[in-house]
């Protein structure tokens, strides 16, 4: 199951919820402010680190770069375009967006 | 693959409408299908001609219009949605006795039951909002 999330981990708790409720095996894409988790010395940074060990975790290269926080990403979170992000819908059968 | 995208939160406001929009174009290109992208809540704001953004800034409602034009895309704005905010295309105006219409090429109103009808028909449905 791929799991969305599009906020900052500072401005409201979908991060938190998903990563709570999110079974192992699952993915978890950062997209739009949510992008912030993924980066190095973010108070987010240990959530993603333990979340990583059950589940893989993407981050939007545009989003991150759009932030100028490309450079800062967390070693294991990989790195996906638009198209990537397509892939990963299409391979996973559910998914959901948490809004 | 068959994709249904819905949008929740209107243009300029935070980024949903462009990632839906850069989502559909990355998935076109790939050869998947849009079957449609229903436009609810806020979202139906998306949908209107009057937008005038400044000319060096991105015309979200316009691109998504080129993007039907191109694709032959089904976008479809949520009628009662579209009423609260004053999104109105020919009929409604008529009905309503409006004083003008706003709704942008491309786009169609009607109902939920579209978007009921994309998650029963889509592959997946991806959701963009706020």
């Amino acid at each position: 199951m791929l799991h969305i999330i599009n906020k900052s981990p500072f401005e409201n708790s979908t991060l938190d919820s998903c990563l709570r409720i999110a079974k192992s095996g699952g993915a978890v894409l950062l997209i739009e402010d949510a992008v912030f988790a993924a980066t190095k010395g973010s108070a987010a940074e240990s959530k993603i680190k333990q979340a990583m060990a059950g589940m893989k975790v993407y981050a939007l290269q545009p989003d991150l770069a759009a932030r100028g926080v490309a450079d800062r990403v967390i070693d294991g979170v990989t790195l996906v375009d638009y198209a990537g992000f397509v892939d990963l819908v299409a391979e996973n059968p559910k998914l959901q967006s948490w809004l | 693959m068959k994709f249904g995208i819905m949008v929740s939160e209107g243009p300029y406001t935070h980024q949903a409408s462009d990632s839906a929009y850069n989502f559909a174009k990355a998935a076109l290109e790939k050869g998947h299908e849009i079957y449609r992208v229903f436009f609810y809540h806020d979202g139906v704001n998306n949908g209107t001609a009057f937008t005038t953004p400044p000319q060096d800034d991105r015309n979200i409602v316009n691109r998504w219009s080129e993007l039907a034009q191109q694709h032959n895309l089904d976008l479809v704005v949520c009628v009662a949605a579209a009423q609260r905010r004053g999104i109105v295309d020919a009929d409604e105006q008529k009905r309503h006795g409006k004083s003008g219409n706003n709704l942008a090429p491309g786009f169609r109103i009607s109902g939920l039951g579209q978007l009921v009808e994309a998650g029963i028909q889509c592959d997946r449905l991806v959701t963009f909002g706020d």
